[in-house]
């Protein structure tokens, strides 16, 4: 094992000090230390974690972010970043022996610019506000993540977020030209440029996606679109989820990429309808949404083939909404399926595993007899164009052991999309959350080159420490009950 | 279609050169040895690497050794009435899509669909150390782990030896037109930045001489309608030109000049420098043919936030690429060290400090 690539994450902050260090170059109203004032941080999207930090700072100027991280640097205090705190995988769960630094309040739009089209934010923008703001010039920013009303641009272009238009669109990755990032020493850097490439290497794909692991991330400039001319969406019914999973590549097959293509199955269907009203049918096994954009002439063309190729693949129904009004209200019923669901059940745990879309069949059996098993219900959500699976957990977190119960079936669920060939999160983020998953994904010297990629950015192991990329300790304590693709894990190191 | 896996030899010569520090000059088709700086070391062939190791195109993916050849893939994708999205050049025949990638070379279609980097899924690389290493995959979203697979676009090599890469394909659009119009440099960037605001099936833009050019891609009824709606006489060289302009075959290329690539954010005014423009991507990549010098060039793209690529060079030149500022040249000092800390892949060959 290579030496310099491991933190044991230990640190023991001098509390006074760094309150005092703080308060040098923070006002009182940027910097929180009291107990009560801490709790509204102990957690991000995903409540289950839970950690108080020592301080939060607030800070309003990068001027002030370029000296609370020297300070932290000098001190050697680890800083987990926060944008709205919406994340999902634990990414922003504070360290008990650290700064929680809030980018909330860097919430200005800078420009939007018309000819370029592009617009220039704080990290604290929310990602629908940069295309309120970009609708007026006919433009928009194209990730939405179902989160868009609350979540920030900055966590966006740390989790690289997709949404519901990644198939056609892409993720946050490719809609965004420029970052201005806080080095761990507090340096300002550009990442990326106004230009459609920038010299060097592509730095802007390595930070995006980065989980708060190698920067702070203090100004993003995103790429905006012209807004469609038309937009149509599709509902189709199937008795069968396979042939729903069918029809998603014959569309695809037939030369057409739809805006969005999404699927539900029966028990997230019929939590939807009961939530929304948005008129699904209940009596369907699955439903798919297919939403086309474009031009007048293309959509219209698309429309009746994709009727065609929905038919022929064995839907049930199909439906065309007959305005924006039916469009919005066919989108709602899936926009509001998470919650819908967290009306039928006291909590739920939300999943984000991709695969090749050619093998859902049997991951969806493998849910399927692992929801037997654990005795936990599940309702599936699906961004069926991109092959990204969100099956959503219901369990009782009152019951006890039902949420370790909960936690080890999403566990076994990621595994199972590992071994068709998929991935442990699509668009959510490893963060604390799925960090033991990394080590069935990965091997050994795939993550020490990870964190040697981290070593080049962060050599003290300040930034996030703990998250998204393990420990090979951590992997072998895992890794013991483990196979990687076949192979014992980490022959080379000690087992416990 | 050749077919071949020689990745345990290729990791053998690097454990080789790893233990006696010499400097690895990795080769593929060899048709880039024209860009960047100049290659030194032991010639590495990877060429002999080959093969599309899986294609699915209901998944839009394809993954293919390093050593396939570009037209192989690209003929490949076609049978099933797909493509690579980003048009790439080859600049020969004997291009590699592991050179493609390395050099993230993009065509016509890159301001409309996006470049190289945007379609790479997943690689398969050995780093500096001999290491075989996998990262991303052939799923579309994937966010597990550092993005190495885009790190490696464009990186010239210096970071590792691609084995293979997993890239998102596209349909190919059911109708093409090329459209032209007489106009002033001035006017066509105006225009062009009008037609970027509103949806239309555009999907390529060329300003050269006095004449701009503009490539609709769609359904039948999108490229129609919008045709009429642009006006504008249908090219008579049709889509040969997008060819010849991506693989540097209009007479524009020819000429014992320096070629320069200067790249811009799109809406950037007419520069203040001598010689012969061609502009692509919206006004976003030009191409000037220059007898200025490189000093004069770097300062004028730089005081527009651009940066300016020798692309191909006549003289010498000691730097190919715009220098990296200190901060951002110590980051990927760094980063050359955490994948190749012998420095032994193409060293010099993008910067003379990587």
């Amino acid at each position: 094992m290579s030496s310099h690539c491991e933190h044991e994450h230990t640190f023991n902050t001098n509390r006074d000090a760094l309150i005092s260090a703080l308060r040098q170059v923070l006002p009182d109203d940027s910097l929180l230390y009291e107990k009560e004032d801490l709790r509204p941080y102990e957690c991000d999207g995903l409540s289950a974690y839970r950690q108080l930090p020592m301080v939060v700072a607030i800070p309003t100027t990068v001027a002030q972010v370029q000296e609370i991280m020297r300070i932290c640097y000098h001190l050697e205090v680890p800083v987990v970043a926060r944008g709205a705190g919406t994340g999902l995988s634990g990414g922003a769960l504070p360290h008990e022996q650290g700064v929680l630094l809030s980018l909330a309040r860097f919430n200005a739009i800078i420009n939007v610019d018309t000819e370029n089209r592009t617009a220039v934010v704080q990290p604290g923008v929310r990602n629908l506000a940069i295309s309120e703001a970009a609708a007026r010039h006919k433009l928009y920013y194209a990730p939405d993540p179902s989160s868009q009303i609350a979540c920030s641009i900055g966590g966006n272009v740390a989790e690289n977020s997709g949404g519901v238009h990644c198939l056609k669109y892409g993720l946050t990755v490719h809609n965004i030209l420029k970052l201005k990032v806080v080095t761990v020493e507090g340096k300002l850097i550009t990442i990326g440029s106004n230009a459609l490439d920038a010299p060097g290497y592509d730095l802007l794909a390595l930070m995006t996606g980065s989980e708060g692991m190698l920067g702070v991330i203090v100004e993003v400039t995103v790429k905006l679109l012209p807004l469609p001319e038309r937009t149509q969406v599709i509902l189709a019914a199937f008795d069968d989820v396979v042939k729903a999973g069918t029809a998603v590549g014959n569309i695809i097959a037939a030369g057409i990429i739809p805006a969005g293509l999404e699927m539900m199955d029966r028990l997230a269907i019929e939590a939807a309808e009961d939530f929304v009203h948005a008129g699904y049918p209940l009596d369907a096994q699955a439903i798919l949404l297919c939403e086309l954009d474009g031009t007048h002439a293309e959509v219209s063309e698309y429309v009746l083939q994709v009727r065609d190729i929905l038919l022929n693949s064995g839907a049930t129904e199909v439906r065309t909404a007959k305005d924006e009004q039916e469009r919005l209200l066919f989108w709602k019923g899936r926009k509001a399926a998470f919650p819908a669901v967290g009306r039928i059940s006291p909590d739920y745990y939300c999943m984000d595993g991709t695969i090749p879309r050619k093998r859902l069949p049997e991951v969806l059996q493998t849910i399927a007899e692992l929801s037997k098993e654990y005795d936990l219900r599940v309702a599936n959500v699906f961004h069926a164009g991109d092959g990204n699976l969100h099956p959503l957990i219901l369990y009782d977190a009152n019951k006890p052991g039902e949420l370790e119960r909960t936690e080890e079936f999403g566990g076994k669920i990621l595994e199972s999309c590992v071994a068709v060939g998929g991935t442990i999160t699509g668009e959510h983020g490893v963060g604390m959350e799925k960090i033991n998953q990394m080590c069935v994904q990965f091997k050994s010297q795939e993550l020490i080159q990870f964190h040697a990629i981290k070593n080049a950015f962060d050599a003290k192991g300040l930034l996030n420490p703990g998250k998204a990329v393990p420990t090979l300790h951590r992997c072998a304590e895992f890794g013991a009950m483990h196979i990687h693709h076949g192979e014992m894990p980490f022959p080379d190191i000690e087992r416990f | 279609m050749a077919v071949k896996d020689i990745s345990k030899e290729i990791q053998q010569k690097v454990e080789q050169a790893r233990a006696s520090k010499t400097p690895l000059n990795i080769s593929g088709g060899n048709s880039k040895r024209f860009y960047g700086r100049e290659p030194v070391g032991e010639v590495l062939d990877v060429s002999e690497h080959k093969g599309v190791i899986n294609y699915e195109p209901t998944e839009l993916v394809i993954t293919a050794r390093a050593g396939t050849s570009l037209i192989e893939v690209e003929q490949v994708l076609a049978a099933e009435n797909q493509m690579l999205a980003f048009e790439p050049p080859a600049f020969g025949k004997s291009a590699t899509i592991g050179g493609t990638i390395a050099c993230n070379f993009s065509g016509p279609r890159r301001a409309f669909s996006g470049a190289a980097r945007d379609y790479v899924l997943g690689s398969s690389i050995i780093n500096g150390k001999a290491e075989q290493l996998h990262f991303g995959g052939e799923v579309m979203k994937n966010v597990a782990g550092y993005d190495v697979s885009r790190l490696m676009c464009g990186a010239m090599g210096t970071l590792g030896v691609l084995l293979a890469v997993s890239i998102k394909v596209l349909p190919k659009p059911e109708v093409e037109t090329t459209l032209v119009y007489e106009m002033s440099s001035e006017r066509s960037l105006k225009k062009v930045h009008q037609l970027a605001r509103q949806s239309l099936p555009v999907s390529a833009t060329c300003f050269d001489d006095s004449t701009l050019t503009i490539r609709l891609s769609g359904t039948e009824g999108a490229v129609k309608s919008a045709h009429q709606l642009l006006g504008g006489d249908i090219s008579s060289s049709g889509l040969d030109y997008w060819k010849q302009l991506k693989e540097h075959e209009l007479s524009y290329f020819n000429g014992d000049n320096d070629l320069w690539r200067l790249s811009l954010a799109s809406n950037t005014p007419i520069l203040n420098l001598e010689g012969k423009y061609l502009y692509e991507w919206n006004g976003a990549q030009r191409w000037l043919i220059s007898e200025d010098n490189d000093e004069k060039i770097r300062k004028e793209v730089a005081q527009h936030a651009g940066h300016a690529v020798c692309f191909r060079q006549h003289g010498k030149h000691e730097d190919v690429f715009q220098p990296l500022e200190t901060d951002l040249l110590e980051i990927h000092r760094q980063l050359k060290i955490a994948f190749d800390p012998d420095s032994i892949f193409n060293p010099g060959r993008m910067y003379a400090e990587i």
